[in-house]
């Protein structure tokens, strides 16, 4: 791994031979791109095809590479403490859980100047509409950051004062979990942010553990009956339509941010809302 | 009352009310009642999120060639501990007029007690002001140990107050961190933070959680101490007073930091008393009144330690005061810790307490109330209890209405924040909108006991 | 704390002064309390100031509470503070609930008081008890325009219910 890179997992790809009832199998990717690479050594596509190909591999790729490298790695937060994961984002700064390490010193006061919106406590129904304008006036590229388990899902308050999870009226990126999460966690979300904007997110562990169909609403102990059947098909059929967990935006939403474009199919129109090109 | 019939009302009031005089503050006040123009707040109400910047009172007490700004400082402002906003008259740089509007991080809490046993009440009551929480706990669990007329075991208590009193240090490191940031002294807050991590270090030692630990409970505190634990608090209160010379060292003698906090946000005595102050705001102003002195609780009464007074009560008194306080506190611990006694650490009465985990493979009564205590909660007689402590804001007070089930029927937080901030009109009249900075951070409110 | 006989003196010298201001008191876990009618909570609490013998200076609190189904169903407590002799007192104003289309009214006491002006405030935003000649009496931690009394009994609490695995097929699309 390049020194520079600020991974802190190593990416497992297995090649599964026994699969849970039904899966497209995903050899099929990889011997395709196989296949594509080979031709393109040989010089056996020509013409759009090729032209897609080089745009899609070569340049693309390490252009958007870098800049998301950039993006990632000298992001301004914005200082937006809330309550009392405030005082845990503050000591996330503070010189014993460094968030300069990974160049996220820089906090901003002002939301035009800030990248990154960390949520930190808990989003009151007078607070809301507030908080939406200062997202609206930070410039694309954004990511969100719901710390904590209030602004994540409303936490343990669940009363008529408490917004039940900033996604509700926010795109959210990532999600720390804790009341307060310790700084550590914020650094972890943290990073997972970063390999999100590089443009290798982590998979989810439905993915990772090929677990997809396993609620417990579809799941039978013994036989497996045709209903459980057809709801293991449909989870996969939403989880495959999903696709990779966009870089911007709660799953299914439109994406505000395109990412690398190799990995998605299309990029969505977004008709109502700015469009976030950067280039 | 439509927002337009109680601006026209306004305009008709009478000159409002002046705060007390004060010679430091020179000809800024005082002038004949004439109508102002206050350009900002003629023009249409600006709406933010839902709520209408209003005008303040003070565009009627101005001559007319004096122009007023209006400025809304926050909810998202650096500098406001929290999400307070304040609306700013201005007259160039002086503030004519301030009005706090809060509630931005209201979250029900008190509403939401009512809903939950008394046990479980205790993670939500924690979370109000939420840089004292082990005082937030204690207001709680205390007001309901007085209406059970529950003793708790003396180790109990000395852990309590312990626990407590590095909850009082951390408060303050939080508080002279973000104050320093505030009036520009940045280093300031990376050296309270460093050693705010060595107190947190200590709470996850002893209940296993660095803020919001849940750890007293009604007869005592949840778990006995763990077994380094009295030798870290021994090494910490040994090197304690040597960072908080480090502190002073940037602080007390610096230029900039004494013109900025002598003279400043003066509010005499007596008005303070009028508006609810306490805490250390009182304290700096000459009031010799603290609730562990003069209403001891726990065990404040075993302890040798003084209460720091000031004498003119300005930001350099209450920066002092807190500084002071700091050393104390050390003290109580120390004393603390070299006292403790041995013994249980939860009551016995096992219709309130959980009984421990060994009894309940032997014992019937046990598990049956285990269960009940479980499931159900303990009940409260009927009646109602207001049970104030100190908190390193002023005077913390619960108030719990029981009515004889295992829920509470009603929990009200007399939160010091909330009554001080009453004065941070009188503290910032008259001055320049970088003393009122200077007197938010000195009046170091926190806006979840605001709020609740 | 004034102790239950002092409760009873501080009670009958009340009548003396303000005859039918008070009616009741009681005293509970070391606690003195006076049950006052509404209507005359300035002058009681005028007496408890500035009576020499009383000189119940400080108020540390004013808080509303919701009797709910007890009558009278509210009831706002001035938690009184005596600095010198360190005595407590708590006066509360009994209001009944005037039904479900006017808001109960008491006088206020912020001019005399300044501390209470946004406990009062707080009072009226929960419980909509309404202080007549408060200066500015509007909602001070919920939204301006928000409907209802949040603090009342039957306010609902509100909230969303919670998604379990094994309820959440019952809500459909939550993932989306």
């Amino acid at each position: 791994m390049a020194p520079w890179c600020s991974r802190l997992e190593i990416k497992r790809e297995k090649i599964r031979a026994n699969l849970p009832l039904d899966e497209p199998d995903p050899n099929k990717e990889l011997y395709v791109r196989q296949v594509r690479a080979r031709d393109l050594l040989r010089g056996d596509i020509e013409g759009l095809d090729l032209e897609k190909v080089v745009e899609e591999a070569v340049l693309t790729t390490r252009l958007d590479k870098v800049l998301n490298w950039g993006r990632a790695n000298a992001i301004f937060p914005a200082t937006f403490g809330l309550a009392c994961c405030a005082i845990e984002m503050m000591s996330v700064v503070s010189p014993r859980y460094d968030i300069a390490r990974f160049g996220a010193e820089a906090m901003r006061a002002s939301p035009r100047q800030a990248d990154m919106l960390i949520l930190s406590g808990r989003v009151s129904i007078k607070m809301a509409p507030v908080v939406r304008r200062l997202y609206d006036q930070m410039l694309e590229p954004k990511w969100v950051v719901s710390m904590g388990a209030c602004s994540s899902s409303g936490g343990m308050f669940s009363n008529y004062a408490v917004v039940q999870g900033a996604d509700k009226f926010l795109p959210v990126d990532i999600h720390v979990p804790g009341c307060p999460p310790r700084p550590e966690a914020l650094l972890y979300g943290f990073n997972k942010l970063q390999q999100m904007i590089m443009g290798s997110p982590e998979l989810g562990w439905r993915t990772r553990y090929s677990a997809h169909g396993t609620e417990e609403w579809a799941r039978d102990l013994g036989n497996v009956t045709d209903e459980a059947r057809d709801a293991y098909a449909a989870a996969r059929d939403i989880a495959q339509s999903a696709g990779p967990p966009p870089v911007s935006g709660s799953p299914g939403s439109t994406v505000d941010v395109p990412g690398p474009p190799q990995e998605r199919t299309e990029v969505p129109s977004k008709p109502d809302r700015d469009s976030g090109r950067f280039i | 009352m439509s927002t337009e019939e109680r601006l026209r009302d306004e305009e008709d009031a009478a000159e409002p009310q002046a705060p007390s005089e004060n010679g430091a503050k020179g000809n800024m006040r005082g002038s004949a009642p004439a109508h102002g123009r206050d350009i900002v707040a003629r023009s249409s109400a600006e709406v933010i999120g839902t709520s209408v910047v209003e005008r303040t009172d003070a565009e009627s007490s101005l001559e007319p060639e004096q122009e007023l700004m209006t400025v809304n400082l926050g909810p998202h402002h650096p500098a406001t501990h929290g999400v307070l906003r304040l609306l700013v008259s201005l007259q160039g740089e002086t503030v004519i007029d301030l009005k706090p509007i809060m509630g931005y991080v209201h979250t029900g809490i008190e509403k939401n007690c009512e809903d939950k046993s008394y046990w479980k009440a205790i993670p939500f009551v924690e979370r109000m002001d939420y840089l004292s929480y082990f005082f937030n706990m204690q207001a709680f669990v205390g007001c309901v140990e007085k209406m059970l007329e529950l003793e708790i075991p003396p180790r109990a208590e000395y852990l309590r107050v312990i626990h407590m009193e590095l909850n009082r240090l951390h408060s303050h490191l939080v508080w002279l961190g973000t104050s320093a940031l505030d009036l520009g002294a940045m280093s300031m807050f990376f050296y309270c933070f460093r050693d705010r991590d060595r107190i947190l270090d200590l709470f996850e030692m002893s209940t296993g959680q660095r803020m919001h630990t849940r750890y007293f409970q009604v007869g005592g505190v949840f778990e006995d101490i763990p077994v380094g634990f009295e030798r870290k608090v021994r090494a910490f209160t040994q090197e304690f007073p040597s960072r908080i010379d480090q502190f002073e060292a940037l602080l007390t003698n610096n230029e900039i930091f004494l013109q900025r906090t002598k003279g400043v946000g003066i509010v005499e005595r007596e008005r303070l008393k009028a508006l609810g102050v306490t805490g250390p705001l009182l304290r700096a102003a000459g009031e010799p009144w603290d609730l562990r002195k003069v209403e001891p609780y726990l065990a404040y009464a075993d302890f040798d330690f003084d209460i720091p007074i000031g004498t003119v009560g300005d930001g350099w008194d209450r920066f002092r005061c807190r500084i002071q306080e700091m050393r104390e506190s050390v003290k109580i611990i120390e004393q603390a810790i070299d006292g403790l006694p041995e013994g249980p650490v939860l009551a016995d009465d096992r219709k309130i307490v959980l009984p421990p985990r060994h009894e309940l493979s032997t014992s019937m009564e046990a598990l049956i109330h285990h269960f009940k205590l479980v499931t159900e909660g303990f009940r409260v007689p009927p009646g109602e209890c207001y049970y104030p402590i100190e908190s390193p804001r002023g005077e913390l007070g619960c108030f719990v209405l029981a009515d004889g089930s295992a829920k509470p029927a009603r929990v009200h937080f007399r939160d010091p924040s909330f009554v001080n901030l009453q004065s941070l009109r009188d503290m910032c009249v008259g001055e320049y909108i970088a003393d009122m900075i200077q007197n938010l951070a000195m009046l170091d409110p926190v806006l979840g006991g605001i709020d609740r | 704390m004034p102790d239950a006989p002092g409760l009873e003196l501080i009670r009958a010298e009340l009548n003396d002064a303000h005859p039918d201001a008070i009616t009741g008191s009681y005293y509970e876990h070391g606690q003195a309390c006076l049950v006052c009618d509404p209507a005359q909570i300035r002058e009681v609490l005028a007496w408890l100031r500035d009576t020499p013998g009383q000189e119940y200076t400080f108020l540390a609190s004013v808080h509303g509470v919701d009797y709910l189904p007890a009558e009278p169903r509210f009831g706002v407590h001035y938690e009184l503070l005596n600095m010198a002799r360190v005595e407590r007192v708590r006066v509360r104003a009994a209001l009944a609930d005037p039904g479900p289309d006017a808001l109960p009214e008491l006088p206020t006491v912020s001019d005399e008081w300044p501390t209470a002006d946004h406990q009062e405030r707080e009072v009226y935003d929960f419980f909509g008890i309404v202080f007549t000649g408060h200066p500015d009496l509007r909602r001070i931690l919920m939204p301006e325009d928000y409907v209802g009394w949040p603090q009342r009994r039957d306010f609902p609490i509100g909230g969303e219910p919670v998604i379990f695995t094994n309820t959440e097929r019952d809500v459909p699309g939550w993932y989306a």
